[in-house]
Formats: C-alpha cells, structure tokens, sequence
C-alpha cells in the first residue's frame, strides 16, 4: 500500500476575500482518514482542492505522487459533493451509464455500483423522484465506477437512517480493504469512532492528525467530542 | 477531443429531453403553428406575399431563439447543480462537454426545422427557389449558433431568472436589425454596420436568398459568417468554462 496518497504543503485557499485554509500541511494515507470540524471550518475547501477543482492561493497539493488536478488524476480519483451532483431528469442507472461512459468503464460495473449502495430496487427510477438519501447514494455510486485510487466523499451520510449509515461506513472499509485510500468528512463527530484515522479541524486548521484511540488517550477524552472541546481550551489557554 | 465522451453527453442531453415530452411537443410543434398564423395573417392582403417575404426570416429566427433559451437554462442548470464541475474533474474535455450539447441541439434543430419547412412549403405554399436540404442545414447552423451563445450567457446568470432575461438583451436586437422589419441597405448608416456584425443578419439573408434564387453561392458565405460566429462564441464559452473555480 502507498505510503501517502495526498500530500498538501503550505495550502492557502482565500475565498472572497477571507481566508478560508491558512498554510495548511497534511499528509493522507491508505484506510479510511475522517476529517471532522464544524461545518464552515473549510473541510469541503480541503477535499475540493485535493480534488484540484478549488482555486488556490499557494501552496502545494500532490495526490498519487501528481499535482492535484493534472489529467492523469481525472479518471483515479473518485469524488462525491454535498449535494448530489446527478441529473434529477435521468434514472439510477442512465445517470451511471452516462457517467461510466466519460469515465470509459466497463459498463458491466454499473450494477456493481448500484448494488453496492443499496439501490438496485431504484435503479431504473428517475433520480428526480429519490429522497435525498436515495440520491446522495446515486451520487456516490457515480464516484464508485472505475474503482479509483482515491475517493473523496464530502459528508455522504448526511440524513440517512442508521441502518444505512453503518451500511455505507463498512462500504468504505470494504473499499479501503481493496487498496483504495478513503477520504470521509463529517460534522458528526460519533462517526469518527468508524475512521481508521483522524483529522480535525477547525476554522481553517487541523487541530489534531491522529488515531481515534491515541486521540482519546492523548486527551482524557471519553469519546471524539470529549477531546476536540479539550484541543480546542488547550488551544485557547495556550 | 474524446469522441466517446463527446457522444455520450450527446445521447445523454437527448435522452434528457425525451423525458421531457412536454418541451418536446412545444420545440417540433411550436414552429409549425408559428408559421401557420403568419400564412394567416396575410391571406386577405392583396399584391406581393408577404408571407414569401416574412417567412423565411422567420424559419432562421427558430431555431435560433429556441436553442439559446433551452441551452442557456440547462447549462446554467449543470453548472449550479454540480454535475459540470464532476464533469470537469472527470477526463471530460471544455469541448467534449461544448460539442457534445452543440451536436444534440443542432440534431433536434434538423428535425425542428425539417417539420417547418415541410410545414411551410408542403401545406402554406411558401416558395421556396433553391435546395431544400440546404435551408435545413441554415437551421442547424443558426441552432448552434443559438446554443453557443445560450452557453456562453449561461456563465453571466446566477439563475434561470437572469439567463432568461439575456434573450430581450442579446435576441431581441439582432431580429431588430435582420431585415425583417426594414432591409438591412436602408437602415440608418451606424445601424446597417451593427446589423453587418450581427449573426443573425446573416442567417436571414441566407434563408432570403434560398427563397428567392437558385443560386447557393451567396448562401455558402452566408452561412460561413454564421458557421464562424457559431465556432467563436463556442471559444467564448469554452473559456468560460474553468476546472478549478473560486
């Protein structure tokens, strides 16, 4: 397994005229990586520029040994944005069909993908008539095809029952398992407990780069909340 | 360029509007009736046909309008829903995406225009002196002329309220200055150079010209200036079009 599969040295990201990411350093490996914050502390600005679709304002992005965003990385990295990026107009199935075809791949693994995220009784349902769990999964069976190297999924069990957020969360080791490095934010912060690895952040920083257990350990906290609000005094006294 | 991509947003934009049925029946029916109530409008007028004079101007104006509306609404829709920019993260290329919708567009425009002139000549007895395949092919080139400029406005608007709004802007001037209201020679100088920079002035003057001549030579440079126009504003557009956004 790769080492580090995205390397970001120095990130800064200003949007509209605030800095949102300031000198950012981080490195992701394989498993299944969290980043956790609050919503507004720049995760969504963080995967969007490892994805190489965020104008930066310096620093250095790499993913799979490229710049983030060359051509060689369009067909390896699997991305999924907080809202379903899928035409409404189109069913399950026509949407991956399309998809697979800009991808170029095989389009035998497009039931594979509707399969994989429990949508197969909806696949020839127009996405427009989904609820939003339904569509945010139609959404993640696109990222899923060609089986990419990395995937990059932006808060995917926002509003989905439990049954089927522990369903997607073993979909991802299950993933993570078959070589692929995971890349998960939430601003859940039970969720952090089903990560092989932590980032949390906050208003643009991360606070702490570490495993659920060293996290708790290294903070006295009882779970991932216990220890983010006890990163976050140590900051404030420091 | 990637052909498989390229067609693939082609069936895709297609089988978009197939769903669509009741955009469907409006694009191949609307024309039609359009140029039905301009053949009635003129019956009682005695002397010269108006409609022989009005109607092929019409028959450019279509697919024109009709394309610049429906594309400036669906890109501006695929740009605010996300799937533009997953498109661009993918190995789709600015003109994959931008030939893609031209080659749908300008596929519907063949069938649209196909009605309407069968419309036109078979039933209302418009005069038609040249080919009639090559009044078809005037059609689709002003539908992707429409579609470029539709998509290239589309990256000016917010919302669909606004895209709308760029056809009163950049449309409605053009049918001012095409001729049909008033030649384009007689025009008011300043006015007859603006009408000579605007596509549509061409288009008009190439169905014109259809009607009236056998002739097709003046009709191929016509509808150069419109294939160019078209070819520009899909360069405009491309450039609008940006992987990595703010």
């Amino acid at each position: 397994m790769m080492k580090n599969v995205v390397e970001v040295r120095g990130l800064t990201v200003v949007r509209g005229g605030r800095g949102v990411l300031d000198s950012l350093d981080l490195t992701i490996g394989g498993g299944v990586t969290g980043l956790l914050g609050p919503s507004g502390c720049g995760k969504t600005t963080l995967m969007r520029a490892i994805v190489g679709v965020q104008r930066t304002a310096g620093g250095e992005v790499r993913v799979l040994g490229a710049p983030a965003g060359s051509k060689g990385l369009r067909d390896r990295i699997g991305y999924v944005t907080q809202a379903a990026s899928v035409y409404d107009d189109l069913t399950v199935a026509e949407n991956l069909r399309f998809f697979a075809r800009v991808l170029g791949a095989d389009p035998g693994e497009v039931d594979a993908a509707v399969d994989a995220v429990d949508l197969a009784d909806h696949r020839d349902v127009v996405v427009g008539r989904l609820s939003g769990g339904q569509r945010s999964r139609a959404s993640l069976a696109v990222a899923l095809l060609r089986h990419p190297d990395l995937l990059v999924l932006d808060e995917p069990t926002v509003g989905l029952d439990p049954v089927l957020r522990r369903d997607l969360w073993r979909l991802f080791h299950r993933l993570a398992d078959a070589g692929a490095a995971v890349l998960v934010s939430s601003h859940v912060m039970d969720e952090a407990e089903r990560c092989d690895r932590l980032l949390l952040m906050r208003e643009g920083r991360i606070l702490a780069d570490d495993t659920p257990d060293g996290l708790r350990q290294r903070t006295g906290g009882a779970d991932i909340e216990a220890a983010f609000l006890a990163l976050v005094d140590a900051e404030a006294a420091a | 360029m990637n052909a498989r991509i390229l067609l693939g947003v082609t069936v895709r934009v297609l089988l978009q509007l197939r769903r669509d049925h009741r955009t469907l029946a409006m694009l191949m029916l609307l024309p039609c009736l359009l140029m039905s109530l301009l053949w009635w409008m003129y019956e009682d007028v005695p002397g010269e046909s108006m409609f022989d004079r009005v109607g092929p101007a019409l028959l450019a104006m279509f697919p024109f309008i009709v394309m610049f509306l429906v594309t400036s609404v669906t890109t501006l829709r695929e740009r605010s829903s996300g799937t533009l920019e997953r498109l661009l993260a993918m190995p789709t290329g600015k003109l994959d995406f931008l030939g893609g919708y031209a080659l749908a567009f300008g596929l519907v425009a063949a069938v649209q225009s196909a009605l309407a002139v069968g419309v036109s000549v078979g039933l209302l007895g418009l005069e038609i002196t040249g080919p009639l395949w090559l009044l078809t092919v005037v059609s689709v080139a002003d539908a992707v002329l429409g579609s470029a400029l539709g998509l290239f406005v589309s990256a000016f608007a917010q919302t669909e309220f606004q895209a709308v709004q760029f056809m009163p802007a950049l449309v409605i001037p053009q049918i001012l200055l095409c001729g049909l209201f008033i030649p384009r020679d007689r025009l008011p100088d300043v006015l007859e150079v603006i009408s000579d920079a605007l596509p549509l002035s061409y288009a008009v003057d190439a169905m014109t010209q259809l009607t009236v001549s056998s002739s097709t030579g003046e009709v191929w440079s016509d509808l150069a200036v419109v294939a160019a126009f078209a070819v520009a504003v899909l360069a405009l557009g491309a450039a609008t079009l940006r992987r990595r956004t703010a």
